[in-house]
């Protein structure tokens, strides 16, 4: 009872110490009991970021995160890309601001869509997403699950040309390959070459494009009835800008006066922060402020789950052709199983059996009855 | 403009030795022969054939529209309902254009689908076939007995090519086509939607691409091996530091301080077509059309139009013999690149070659 005098709570009013004390359990300071602990584990969060070359996809992770990762990026000469195929590379940093630990992971995937023929030139990409599903399934399904890594990939920035007229078929090949793996949020690039009639246009045109192919994009939650006005607006505002036109900075200048993010140009200054100028503060505020840990929930039970599902369906499949009786529990091929390991697989697996068995008759009984 | 009296073809054209002008005791009026030229091309007119080939997006239709002053391109979005292009389609239109009396037929030539495919390789073939079948369609007219006074030029005079805005180098694509267009076609690079680029992202993207033009010894239009003289080097030098030029294209106008400019509105400012801070369209604009025009169409003729001719009639390994015509061979697959799959609309002027045979 006494939890209920240290942490503040709203139902405490003062003056009535005793009765407050006899209604009031003291949970809703859970919330905040969840807040200390995560601060003390800290976050971490994967990012993928995909386009083609040139699409200043380096620059907005740089502004989204106000860290360079790629300092010592040397960018490929004309001859290098000619034979380039497509890698995959990771950047891990970790970031804390007023406490609270970041580690994040900057999955980029250069050479993407540069080559001249760029069939399946997705599939570097949708095989190492599948590889971090499957080395996740495998610690999941492990003996040891004390510290699992979280490597899987929670979002995909995909950075649309803004010199097309909508989707152009590389963006549809690759979204199709990936939109059942992993969230993906379409961005348009490169926004400031754009006037806002042409953005507002390149916007339907894609969103069009997006349904008429049946791409599944990251959609954003609905917002419960009881939320305010205010941040159901924003939540509207939110929908109808998707997908977001960005623009990335690496500079400061100065605009009236003040020091801003921005691209100074010969014709005006670009403020990657205004939202009148782009939609960065948008994607910004989504990506990071509000629903980074829905992105991250989506992944887990949406995707992964997915994965998960379709590969213990092949795996029992599998087994049942090698005629051995199923189990409940996915028993995954390990790489070198010692002896003690499988005898006390097999243990459990019996065990589990017996359970199975006893329920089913339980229920049987309670039919009966 | 005669054309027949073109100086000699192909490579290295010797200056013959000048015979001292001799002393003029009176004025003869020979520079009347410059108003005669004058009032017989303001007559004939004159033919321009323009070929704009680059990823869909870049601005070609506006470009078009911008440097003529004219709607002479409707721009054309593909609609939802069509499936995009699976082969690159060449489109032609021709407008004739008057100012001051001059007229101008004007021919473009688009190429919707370029390099907007999964898989381009290839992509590059269609145009050469179209450039080629061109000089093919003016080399048959003119080994004709009876020659038209005028042949219709359809020529491709210039081809201007748009370098997406990376601000990184030529991409493969790029390499690729510019690599084997040089060599049949005057070649403008251009680097298009130059307003994603600020002014020091636009010099060093423009010097690392005429790096990669440098090592991948591509030869864009103004050749340095074509400068006749001093005066021409020294102009063309002066063009060759700054290609490719970064245009911006618009077909809107807007007020800025009063005056009513091409440009684009933004958010944060105007950008001014013809405005040299802003970007090089003026630059461009003059070349193709107010200082170059004619130089295109001369190196057309005489050297890359020459070119393929010594090519097909030594295939064809029967050089003309007195007044007789010539019957070409069908070009063999090996040599030049046949007409490909892409359809192109062309005037047709099949009859009188039927005739003659």
């Amino acid at each position: 009872m006494s939890t209920g005098l240290r942490y503040k709570s709203k139902l405490a009013t003062p003056g009535e110490p005793d009765d407050i004390d006899k209604q009031y359990v003291g949970f809703a300071t859970l919330p905040n009991q969840v807040h200390r602990k995560s601060v003390k584990k800290g976050f971490d969060f994967t990012l993928m970021v995909a386009g083609e070359s040139g699409l200043g996809k380096s620059t907005l992770v740089h502004s989204l995160f106000l860290t360079d990762l790629y300092k010592d990026r040397k960018l490929l000469s004309a001859e290098e890309r000619i034979n380039q195929t497509v890698e995959i590379l990771k950047h891990t940093v970790d970031i804390e601001e007023k406490g609270v630990k970041l580690k994040l992971t900057i999955v980029d995937t250069p050479g993407f869509g540069d080559a001249v023929n760029n069939s399946e030139c997705w599939k570097p990409i949708t095989d190492y997403v599948d590889q971090q599903f499957e080395q996740y399934f495998r610690d999941e399904s492990g003996l040891n699950r004390k510290n699992i890594q979280d490597n899987r990939v929670h979002c995909c920035l995909y950075f649309i040309s803004p010199f097309g007229h909508g989707l152009r078929p590389v963006d549809v090949g690759f979204m199709k390959a990936l939109h059942e793996k992993v969230n993906i949020v379409p961005l348009i690039a490169k926004a400031d070459c754009l006037v806002p009639s042409e953005i507002r246009k390149l916007k339907e045109r894609i969103r069009e494009e997006i349904d008429k192919f049946g791409i599944h994009v990251y959609q954003f939650p609905e917002c419960d009835s009881d939320e305010d006005e205010d941040f159901k607006q924003q939540d509207r505002e939110l929908k109808e800008s998707a997908p977001f036109a960005v623009i990335g900075s690496n500079t400061v200048v100065e605009a009236k006066g003040q020091r801003v993010r921005g691209r100074l140009y010969p014709w005006g200054i670009v403020e990657v922060e205004n939202q009148a100028h782009c939609d960065f503060v948008k994607l910004r505020n989504m990506l990071i402020r509000t629903h980074m840990h829905d992105l991250k929930d989506v992944t887990c039970d949406v995707h992964y789950e997915n994965y998960r599902a379709h590969c213990i369906q092949q795996m029992t499949s599998k087994l049942t052709q090698d005629s051995r009786m199923e189990s409940p529990i996915p028993i995954l091929p390990l790489p070198t199983p010692d002896a003690e390991t499988e005898k006390l697989i097999r243990m459990k697996d019996e065990e589990l059996r017996r359970m199975q068995e006893m329920l089913q008759k339980m229920k049987q009984q309670m039919q009966d009855q | 403009m005669d054309e027949r009296q073109s100086p000699s073809p192909c490579s290295s054209r010797p200056s013959s030795p000048r015979t001292p002008p001799c002393e003029m005791l009176g004025s003869v009026g020979i520079e009347a022969v410059l108003d005669q030229l004058r009032i017989k091309a303001m007559k004939t007119g004159f033919e321009f054939n323009i070929m704009v080939v680059g990823q869909s997006g870049l601005g070609k239709s506006t470009m078009v529209n911008t440097l003529f002053k004219s709607k002479v391109w409707q721009s054309s979005l593909p609609s939802l309902e069509l499936p995009m292009p699976q082969t690159l389609e060449l489109h032609s239109m021709t407008h004739v254009i008057e100012e001051k009396g001059l007229k101008l037929k004007l021919t473009v030539t688009d190429t919707p689908g370029f390099g907007d495919q999964i898989n381009n390789d290839k992509c590059w073939d269609p145009v050469l076939s179209y450039i080629n079948q061109q000089y093919e369609q003016y080399l048959q007219e003119e080994l004709l007995i009876t020659r038209q006074r005028h042949i219709p030029d359809t020529r491709v005079h210039c081809c201007v090519y748009f370098v997406p805005p990376t601000g990184h180098c030529l991409r493969p694509l790029d390499i690729e086509f510019l690599q084997r267009l040089c060599r049949t076609v005057n070649v403008v690079p251009v680097i298009a939607r130059a307003d994603s680029l600020t002014i020091e992202e636009r010099n060093a993207f423009r010097s690392r691409i005429q790096e990669n033009l440098k090592t991948y010894c591509i030869d864009v239009y103004p050749q340095k091996c074509f400068d006749e003289d001093i005066n021409d080097r020294l102009l063309n030098s002066k063009i060759r530091e700054q290609i490719p030029f970064a245009v911006v294209g618009a077909d809107r106008e807007h007020l800025v301080n009063g005056r009513c400019v091409l440009g684009r509105k933004t958010k944060w400012g105007i950008i001014e077509v013809e405005n040299m801070a802003h970007c090089e369209f003026l630059l461009l604009r003059d070349l193709l059309i107010r200082s170059h025009l004619q130089d295109l169409k001369d190196i057309t003729h005489n050297i890359h139009y020459e070119n393929y001719r010594v090519l097909r009639l030594n295939e064809s390994h029967q050089l003309p013999r007195g007044p007789g015509c010539v019957n070409l061979a069908p070009a063999s697959p090996g040599q030049l690149i046949c007409p490909g799959p892409g359809k192109v609309r062309r005037r047709a002027n099949k009859d009188s070659k039927e005739d003659e045979g």
